[in-house]
C-alpha cells in the first residue's frame, strides 16, 4: 500500500473507530435486536423474526407517537426557522438596542432544556402560573395546559420553538453579515422595494444556511425530549409521547429492549429518509456562491 | 416625502415588533429570576416592593452537591472538546488533503452520523458501555460523542479552503504530514475551531438524556442530571428553590455568553457556517 | 444474558453462604433512596447512616436518585450495568416486576434466623403484604404511608361546612367540594374544592384508593390478574370523573402530583388527596389551620397504602447482603422507626414503634400524625402486578382519557382490562 494511504488510514482510525462503535455498529445491532424477543431473566432471547414489527403495527401508542412527532416536527421546524430569520433580519438592521435584542433572542439557547422545562412547567401551572395570570388580566379563563390532551402538545411545541429560534438566528445572522453590500446598493438604485429585494436576492442567497438550519431543526425535532421527560412524562394519555420518548420509556421503564430496538429502527429510518430528502433533493436546488 | 414617511413608519413598526418579541422571549427568564430571588410567598405575586432574598440560592446550593456537579460537567466538557479537536483534526486532514482508496465512501459513512446522534441509539450504546465497564464514568458519558461527524465535516471544509501554496511551502521546508498539519492548517482554521468549540461546549453542557441514562452516582452526574434529580419530590415542590437551582446550573454558560457574545457571532461568520 | 462474574459469585456465594454470615469483611454499602433532598430529611438519613457506622464499622452511603419512578429506573440501570447499590429503597408495589428481572435476592436466601423471623413478624401486616412472592419474602417495609385528605379548615368555615367533621361518603364529599369551589365575578375559579393526582406514577395510587372505596381490589395477590372492568371499579372511575364533570369541583383533565402541595399551601385548593409523608412539610409551611382526614368511601372510608420498601440485590456479595439486612434491621428498630416517622409523617412500620415514648410525645403534639395508622385496617395494597410499570402506563393512559372526556369510564376500564390481560398472559401460565 502506498504510504499516503497508510498515513490516511492511521489519521482516520481513531475518529472512525469511535464513530462506527457508537453510531453505525449500534444501528446494525439495533436492527438485529429487533428480530429477537426481549430476554427474560437469565434465559437467552428467542428469535422471532418480524413479530416485533407486527406487534408494533398493532400498538396504538406507537401510531400516536408517530402522529405526535409528525405534528411536533411540522410545527416546530417552520416556526422556529421563520422566527430565526425574522430575528436575524431585525438584529442585522439598524435597530436601536440591537445588542440587547440579540442577547434576548439567544439566551434561551444557552439554558439546558431541563432548566427550561422547569421554568415553563411553572408557567403552565393552572391558576397561578404566569400564563393563567396574564390571561386573567385579560379576563381569560384558567386552563390546565399540561393536563389537557388538546393543549399539552402545543405547549411542548411552544417550549421547543422558544428554545431553538435564537440558535438558528445566529446562523442567519452570520450569513446576512457576510452578504455583499453592493447587491443591495444596486437594487436600491434600480428602485426595487425592500420586500422585493428580500425575496429575489436575500432569500435565495440564504438557502445554504436554511438547509443547514433545516437539518438541525429536523434532528432536534426527533432528538430533544428532555422537556417531555420533565413536564408531562408523555401524558396526558400519550398526548405528548414522541418517538424517542417512547423508546426511552419502553427501554428503561419497562425494560422491554426488543420493542425499544424495533422502535429505534423506525426512528433511524425516518432520520435517514429526511436526510436523503434534505441533502439529495433540496441540496440540488441551492444556489452556492 | 411620502416614501420617507412610509419608511419611517415601517421602521418604527418593525422596531416595536422586534422589541415586543424580545421581551416575550426574555419573559420566562425574568420570571425565573424574580422567583429565585424572592421568598416563596411572592413566587406568584408581583409586588414591586417584595423583599429580595438569597436564601433560595443558599438552600438550593446546600440541598444537592452542585459544586461536584459543576466539576463533573467541566471535566466532561473539557474532555470531549479536547478529544474532538484532536480526532476530528486528524480525520478532516486526511479527507481534505490525502488521496486514498475509499475516501469518498468513508466520508459518506462519516456523514451518516450527522443525522443519527448517539442519543437515538440509547439502548445499544448503554449496553456497549456496560460491556466496556465504563458505565457511570465521565469517560463513559463522553465516549459516544468523541468521533464527531459535524467536527470532521466543518474542519474538512475549512481545510479545503486553505491555499495549496502554503502547504507546498511547508512541504518544501521538509515538514512531514503532522508538522504540516500543525503549522499550516490548524492555525488558519482557528475561527472554525472556536465556532465548533462553542457549539460543542454548549451542546454537551446542556446534554441531558444520555448522561441521565449512563450516570448513577454523584461523582459522575453533570449539572443537568443533578438538576432533574433535585426537582422531583414526594413532599412537594418549592418553586423558588427549583428556579434558584435552575438559574445556578445555567449561570456559567449564561455568563460566558454574556461576556463573549461578539466573539461568538464573529467566529460563526468567519468559520463560514452558512 | 448471564454474566460470568455474576454466575461465579452467586455459585460461590451459595456454596459458602452458611459459613459467611458475619459482616465484618464489608467496608461499604451503597443504597438508592427516593426521598427528596433539601431540608431535614436528607440530614436524618445521613445521621442514621453515620450512627450505623459508629455501631458496626460499616459505612453506608445513601444516594438520592429522584422520585419513586426515577429511583426505580436508576437503580435498575445501575444493577444492569454491573455496578450498583447493594440494596435500595424502592416502590413497594414493584415486587413482582423486580422478582421477574432476576436481580433480587430473597431474605430467606440471605438467611433468617429465629430472631430475624420474629423481627419480620413485627411489622404491620398491611405493609408486609407487598413483600411476598413465590412463597418467599423479598423486601422490608421502610417508608410506608397511606393516602389521606389534607383540608383547609378556613376554607371549610368560609363555605359553611364544619371543619371538624370531614365528609365520609362519596356523596357528601362531592357536595362539600362543590361548596368549597369559589369563583370570581367572571366565573373563573379562584379556589378549587378538591384535587387528586392523575399523572403517570401517581394515578394508580389515587385509583387504588377509589376502587377500594367501592370495595373492589384491583389485582390478585400473585399479580397475575387485574379487575379493572368489574362494575365496582367502573363506579370508582365514574366517581372520579364526576368530580369535574358534575360537581365542577376539580379541573378538567389531569392534575399533577407535584402541583398538589404548592396548590394546597397557596390556598388554591381546599382539599387534596396526598400521602401521610407530606405531613411534616405542611406543618412547617401552612399558614392556615388544616386537618387530616381519612379518604371518603362509597359508604365508608377506605384508603390505599403506598410507599417504599428495602430490596436487596443479588449482585451483592454474601457479606454485603448480610450487612444490608443488618442495616434494615437496625433502621427499623422501634425507636428509630418512631424517630423517622416523627420527622416525616410516614407511618411507622411496626406497632412496637407506636409504643415508644418518642412516638407518644409526637402524637401528643401532633394528633394528626396518629391518624394514618388508624386507617391501616381499611387500606388495601397499591396496584402490584407483573410488568408493573407497563400496566401502570396502560391504566393511567385510559384514566387520563376518561378524565379528559375522550372515553367513558366503562370504555376506559374495558380497554385497560383487555390491554392488561394481554400483557399478563405469559405470567398466568407460571
Amino acid at each position: 500500500m502506498r504510504r499516503e494511504t497508510i498515513h490516511a488510514y492511521l489519521l482516520l482510525l481513531p475518529a472512525l473507530v469511535l464513530l462506527v462503535a457508537f453510531t453505525h455498529w449500534p444501528a446494525i445491532e439495533t436492527l438485529i435486536d429487533s428480530l429477537y424477543a426481549t430476554p427474560r431473566g437469565a434465559h437467552p432471547a428467542p428469535f422471532v423474526g418480524l413479530a416485533n414489527y407486527t406487534d408494533l403495527r398493532d400498538d396504538p401508542v406507537f401510531w400516536q407517537a408517530l402522529r405526535n412527532n409528525a405534528i411536533y416536527a411540522a410545527a416546530t421546524i417552520p416556526v422556529s426557522i421563520v422566527l430565526a430569520l425574522l430575528m436575524a433580519l431585525a438584529v442585522n438592521g439598524a435597530l436601536p438596542g440591537r445588542s440587547a435584542l440579540r442577547l434576548a433572542y439567544f439566551l434561551p439557547t444557552m439554558l439546558p432544556m431541563i432548566a427550561v422545562a422547569n421554568i415553563w412547567m411553572f408557567f403552565y401551572t393552572p391558576d397561578y402560573g404566569l400564563f393563567d395570570q396574564i390571561l386573567g388580566w385579560f379576563g381569560g379563563g384558567r386552563h390546565n395546559w399540561l393536563g389537557d390532551t388538546s393543549t399539552a402538545l402545543p405547549a411542548m411545541i411552544a417550549v421547543a420553538v422558544w428554545k431553538e429560534a435564537g440558535f438558528f438566528m445566529i446562523f442567519y445572522l452570520a450569513a446576512l453579515q457576510t452578504m455583499p453590500m453592493d447587491l443591495r446598493e444596486a437594487a436600491a438604485l434600480e428602485g426595487s422595494s425592500r420586500l422585493n429585494y428580500f425575496r429575489r436576492v436575500t432569500l435565495p442567497l440564504l438557502m445554504p444556511t436554511t438547509l443547514f438550519v433545516l437539518v438541525n431543526a429536523v434532528i432536534n425535532a426527533f432528538r430533544v425530549i428532555d422537556h417531555i421527560i420533565v413536564m408531562t412524562r408523555g401524558g396526558p394519555d400519550n398526548a405528548t409521547t414522541l418517538l424517542l420518548y417512547y423508546i426511552y420509556e419502553t427501554g428503561f421503564r419497562f425494560w422491554d429492549t426488543a420493542t425499544a430496538a424495533t422502535l429505534t429502527v423506525v426512528l433511524l429510518t425516518i432520520l435517514a429518509l429526511s436526510a436523503w430528502l434534505q441533502f439529495g433533493v433540496l441540496g440540488r436546488r441551492i444556489h452556492y456562491r | 416625502m411620502m416614501v420617507a414617511d412610509h419608511n419611517r413608519a415601517d421602521r418604527a413598526l418593525e422596531t416595536i415588533g422586534a422589541w415586543m418579541l424580545g421581551i416575550l422571549w426574555l419573559l420566562p427568564l425574568l420570571y425565573a429570576v424574580w422567583t429565585a430571588f424572592h421568598p416563596a410567598a411572592y413566587a406568584t405575586r408581583f409586588d414591586l416592593f417584595a423583599p429580595l432574598t438569597l436564601k433560595n440560592l443558599i438552600t438550593a446550593w446546600q440541598a444537592a452537591p452542585f459544586a461536584r456537579y459543576l466539576l463533573n460537567t467541566v471535566m466532561l466538557v473539557t474532555l470531549i472538546l479536547a478529544a474532538q479537536f484532536l480526532l476530528c483534526t486528524l480525520a478532516a486532514f486526511a479527507f481534505a488533503r490525502l488521496t486514498f482508496p475509499g475516501r469518498d465512501l468513508l466520508f459518506a459513512v462519516v456523514l451518516l452520523q450527522l443525522m443519527v446522534m448517539p442519543d437515538v441509539l440509547l439502548v445499544e450504546n448503554y449496553r456497549t458501555l456496560v460491556q466496556l465497564h465504563l458505565a457511570d464514568t465521565i469517560l463513559g458519558i463522553a465516549l459516544p460523542y468523541l468521533g464527531s461527524a459535524f467536527g470532521i465535516f466543518l474542519l474538512r471544509q475549512t481545510f479545503l479552503t486553505i491555499p495549496q501554496p502554503l502547504d507546498d511551502a511547508a512541504r518544501l521546508e521538509g515538514c512531514g504530514l503532522l508538522a504540516r498539519l500543525w503549522r499550516v492548517y490548524v492555525p488558519l482554521a482557528k475561527p472554525t475551531y472556536i465556532a465548533y468549540g462553542l457549539v460543542s461546549v454548549s451542546y454537551h453542557w446542556n446534554n441531558f438524556l444520555w448522561p441521565l441514562i449512563i450516570t448513577n452516582s454523584v461523582t459522575t452526574r453533570p449539572l443537568t442530571v443533578g438538576l432533574s434529580v433535585f426537582a422531583t419530590t414526594d413532599q412537594g415542590i418549592d418553586w423558588s428553590i427549583v428556579t434558584a437551582a435552575t438559574l445556578m446550573t445555567s449561570a456559567p454558560l449564561l455568563v460566558a455568553f454574556l461576556l463573549f457574545q461578539r466573539q461568538f457571532v464573529q467566529s460563526f461568520m468567519r468559520a463560514g457556517i452558512r | 444474558m448471564i454474566r460470568r462474574r455474576t454466575l461465579l459469585t452467586t455459585t460461590a456465594g451459595m456454596l459458602a453462604a452458611p459459613a459467611i454470615l458475619r459482616a465484618q469483611t464489608v467496608q461499604k454499602l451503597t443504597f438508592y433512596y427516593p426521598i427528596a433532598v433539601g431540608g431535614p430529611l436528607q440530614a436524618i438519613i445521613d445521621g442514621y447512616c453515620k450512627g450505623f457506622q459508629q455501631e458496626t464499622g460499616i459505612a453506608v452511603e445513601p444516594v438520592y436518585s429522584g422520585a419513586y419512578s426515577e429511583t426505580l429506573i436508576k437503580a435498575l440501570a445501575a444493577i444492569k450495568s454491573g455496578a450498583g447499590p447493594q440494596f435500595s429503597v424502592l416502590w413497594a408495589s414493584e415486587i413482582h416486576s423486580l422478582v421477574d428481572q432476576d436481580i433480587l435476592v430473597s431474605l430467606d436466601e440471605i438467611g433468617l434466623d429465629a430472631d430475624a423471623k420474629t423481627w419480620l413478624g413485627g411489622f404491620f401486616p398491611a405493609f408486609m403484604a407487598n413483600s411476598h412472592a413465590d412463597g418467599k419474602t423479598w423486601s422490608v417495609p421502610f417508608q410506608r404511608s397511606v393516602a389521606v385528605f389534607y383540608y383547609n379548615k378556613d376554607a371549610f368555615r368560609d363555605a359553611g361546612l364544619d371543619p371538624d367533621n370531614f365528609p365520609t361518603t362519596w356523596s357528601s364529599l362531592g357536595a362539600a367540594a362543590e361548596k368549597l369551589t369559589q369563583r370570581d365575578a367572571s366565573g373563573r375559579v379562584t379556589r378549587w374544592g378538591i384535587k387528586i393526582a392523575g399523572d403517570l406514577g401517581n394515578a394508580q395510587w389515587t385509583f387504588g384508593a377509589l376502587a377500594n372505596q367501592a370495595e373492589q381490589v384491583l389485582m390478585n395477590e400473585a399479580g397475575t390478574e387485574v379487575y379493572f372492568n368489574k362494575p365496582r371499579t367502573i363506579e370508582a372511575m365514574e366517581f372520579w370523573q364526576s368530580l369535574s364533570k358534575q360537581h365542577h369541583a376539580t379541573p378538567d383533565g389531569v392534575s399533577n402530583w407535584p402541583q398538589l402541595s404548592p396548590d394546597f399551601l397557596e390556598g388554591n385548593t381546599a382539599i387534596i388527596q396526598f400521602t401521610t409523608g407530606g405531613l411534616t412539610n405542611f406543618l412547617a409551611k401552612a399558614k392556615f389551620p388544616f386537618g387530616v382526614a381519612g379518604l371518603a368511601g362509597k359508604n365508608s372510608p377506605h384508603t390505599v397504602v403506598g410507599g417504599a420498601n428495602m430490596y436487596f440485590f443479588k449482585s451483592a456479595s454474601p457479606a454485603e447482603r448480610a450487612a444490608s439486612l443488618r442495616f434494615a434491621r437496625w433502621i427499623s428498630q422501634p425507636e428509630r422507626a418512631a424517630d423517622w416517622s416523627s420527622h416525616t409523617g410516614y407511618i411507622s412500620t411496626s406497632p412496637a414503634a407506636y409504643e415508644t415514648q418518642t412516638m407518644k410525645n409526637y402524637i401528643a403534639k401532633v394528633p394528626a400524625a396518629g391518624l394514618g395508622r388508624t386507617f391501616l385496617p381499611v387500606a388495601t395494597g397499591e396496584l402490584s402486578v407483573h410488568e408493573n410499570q407497563r400496566v401502570y402506563a396502560v391504566l393511567t393512559d385510559n384514566m387520563q382519557a376518561c378524565l379528559g372526556g375522550t372515553k367513558t369510564p366503562a370504555k376506559a376500564m374495558e380497554d385497560a382490562q383487555s390491554e392488561t390481560d394481554r400483557i399478563l398472559k405469559p405470567y398466568k401460565r407460571a
